[in-house]
């Protein structure tokens, strides 16, 4: 079955989100054959268009007015509903962030269509979508299946690959005017500090090393943030190493905390409660290093070390540091 | 300041859940708590409340069970509770949830400003605010981790949101939808004056007629997600492997040729 698909570009400082490009790949397959067309609004849009174009959509619609630049709830809702009610797509993507999550709610009201949110699954099966989504913090899988057309799907981050860009690839990209003005949208963003730049942000990342109570202070990361350099990783933490006042709560991996799917986490001090597992056990290899054998990290984790963390992760960041040539 | 707060009764993390064919879950007797995240709604509404004065009504949609959930919600220290049921609710998903709670909110008068969870941790969707922020025609303030400035009289705000690159600053004016995320602020524990009060309080019930809704767009026929099927995530394959060796440095060896044959690094 053929599908049109909408998808909304998240973008940030003139940049495309890595999720929404996941989205335009996971659009490509489910496609099969109809067409993609990429939404980018803000600054930068019309390059973005061209580079989403790149990752896999058809064609863009574009939208560079100052009421766009920086992202907004209202305006971005109220646009892409303009464009989805033109386009009529069986299908509108966006990735499940902060932003996804509100975008893709008011669009939904806005249409009065079914929007589901968090997805790491879709599949085709006897002419509609199904999604599968973690409900219960992971405990479960969800396989859900709207009724309505469009559909609004949000992807977690990390979920589908992403996708092969072929450079040269070009595609018809139009221009739409805004839907509001400046007077009619009561939010005004007044200002956006970058957190954590230079770092390897947890929502992408690849690695992860990540400290709990284990730690024992936060002169106890310091080894954490060795290693995570020396592999490109991010830094993540538990709750508890958050609630102590060691690392900030922007780390804190878990149910109340971030969700992350990288293909390496590496637990250190970290017990393993069912909240800390809710945001990590999806990724692909789990490392776990800690003193006490019992603890139920190890049910989780394919390779384990009973051992002193700050034993263990200095000799390990030694030891990669030779074999990565740093 | 009149604020509303929504919140969600959820089964407790820790719960053992069991799945009944095809997708319905259950708890058993497991604990029933207010969704984590709501509670720092609650709490947020509560200090505007003690700083401008005003009331803090809370609302739940749910079943007789849920009036727990409210009464503790009052022992923290909101004012009102409402719970919203009707057997035509049942089988709602997030699109119908967010017209039963603006409905709900438009009967309560003149509203300031509607506090909600970012999240429920059950059904794990975070649809309901900016969903109810569109049907009300207000603004959405969404991960809130700060109200830095808010003036009632004047009705404007100014907070901080934390968004996956950083902290936004932005003002709106009131009314307004928000979502706490953890760091707005520390939920007090119910005082033993509340506790009383919460447990001597009646509380209301508003069906659908009582906040006007109508119960034709309502209900599991007329949802427009259905779970198909709920099933445990398949089990992580293989059991762990345990590397030891006779110092940090043969660990580390070993772990490192692992990890590099799985190719993750
Ligand atoms: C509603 C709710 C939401 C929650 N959300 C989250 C969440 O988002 N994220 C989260 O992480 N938690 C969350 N929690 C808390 C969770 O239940 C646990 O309390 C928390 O994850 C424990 O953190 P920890 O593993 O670092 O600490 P602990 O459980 O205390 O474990 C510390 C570990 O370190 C080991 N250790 C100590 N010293 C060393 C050493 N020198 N070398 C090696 N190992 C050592 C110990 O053996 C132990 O296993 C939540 C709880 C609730 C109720
Ligand atoms: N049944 C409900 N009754 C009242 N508020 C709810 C209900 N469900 C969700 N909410 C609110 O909406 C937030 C997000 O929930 P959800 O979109 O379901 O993840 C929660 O944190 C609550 O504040």
């Amino acid at each position: 079955m053929t599908h049109n698909i909408l998808v909304w570009i998240e973008t940030f400082k003139g940049k495309a989100v890595a999720v929404s490009y996941e989205c335009l790949g996971e659009a490509r397959q489910l496609a099969a054959g109809g067409t993609v067309t990429a939404a980018v609004f803000g600054e930068n849009a019309a390059a973005i268009a061209n580079e989403a174009i790149t990752f896999g959509a058809d064609k863009a619609i574009v939208c560079e007015d100052a009421t766009l630049a920086d992202y907004r709830a209202e305006p971005y809702i109220a646009l892409l509903a303009k464009v989805a009610t033109d386009l009529k797509p069986d299908v509108i993507l966006a990735g499940a962030s902060t932003r996804g999550r509100d975008v893709s709610s008011g669009l939904a009201v806005e249409l009065e269509v079914g929007a589901i949110a968090d997805c790491i699954a879709i599949e085709p099966q006897a002419g509609q979508l199904v999604a599968t989504r973690p409900v219960y913090a992971g405990k479960l899988l969800s396989q859900v299946v709207a009724k309505t057309m469009p559909v609004i799907i949000t992807t977690r981050a990390r979920a589908f690959p992403m996708p092969e860009a072929m450079p040269g690839k070009t595609g018809e990209v139009t221009t739409v005017a805004p839907v509001l003005s400046e007077d009619q949208i009561a939010t005004k963003a007044i200002d956006f500090v970058v957190e954590g730049e230079g770092e390897v942000s947890l929502n992408d990342a690849h690695i992860i090393v990540s400290g709990g109570r284990g730690v024992g202070g936060p002169e106890g990361f310091t080894p954490i943030v060795e290693l995570a350099k020396t592999l490109g990783a991010a830094v993540g933490a538990s709750r508890a190493a958050v609630d102590a006042g060691w690392i900030q709560y922007t780390y804190q991996v878990g149910q109340t905390g971030k969700t992350v799917a990288p293909d390496l986490y590496i637990a250190c001090g970290i017990s393993g409660a069912i909240q800390h597992q809710a945001g990590m056990r999806t990724a692909k290899v789990i490392v776990a290093i800690n003193k006490n054998p019992e603890e139920p990290i190890f049910k989780l984790a394919r390779y384990g070390v009973v051992g002193d963390l700050f034993q263990i992760v200095p000799a390990l960041n030694e030891e990669f540091k030779k074999r990565l040539g740093k | 300041m009149n604020i509303v707060v929504c919140i969600k009764q959820v089964p407790d993390s820790a719960a053992t859940l069991k799945v009944e064919e095809p997708s319905n879950v259950s708890w058993g007797d497991a604990l029933l708590i207010i969704n984590p995240w709501d509670e720092y709604a609650i709490e947020e509404a509560i200090r505007l409340k003690e700083k401008f004065g005003g009331k803090v009504t809370v609302l739940t949609v749910g079943t007789e069970q849920s009036k727990e959930a409210l009464k503790q919600a009052v022992a923290m220290g909101c004012d009102e509770a409402h719970l919203i049921s009707d057997p035509a609710f049942v089988g709602s998903d997030a699109l119908a949830m967010t017209y039963i709670l603006a409905q709900a909110i438009k009967q309560l008068g003149e509203v300031d400003l509607v506090a909600f969870g970012k999240q429920a941790i059950d059904s794990d969707t975070g649809l309901v605010p900016a969903g109810v922020a569109r049907r009300l025609g207000w603004p959405l303030l969404s991960y809130i981790a700060k109200i830095d400035e808010i003036d009632p009289a004047g009705k404007s705000l100014k907070v901080t949101r934390l968004l996956e690159q950083g902290r936004q600053s932005v003002s709106s004016k009131l009314p307004v939808v928000i979502t706490a995320v953890k760091e707005i602020n520390e939920p007090r524990y119910p005082s033993f004056m509340n506790i009383r009060k919460a447990g001597k309080l009646q509380i209301p019930v508003l069906d659908a007629a009582a906040i006007g809704a109508d119960v034709s767009k309502l209900g599991a026929t007329q949802a427009a997600t259905q779970w198909l099927k709920v099933f445990p995530p398949p089990a992580r394959t293989g059991t762990v492997e345990m590397i030891s060796g006779d110092s940090p440095q043969a660990i580390a060896v070993t772990l490192a040729d692992k990890l590099l044959a799985e190719k993750v690094i």
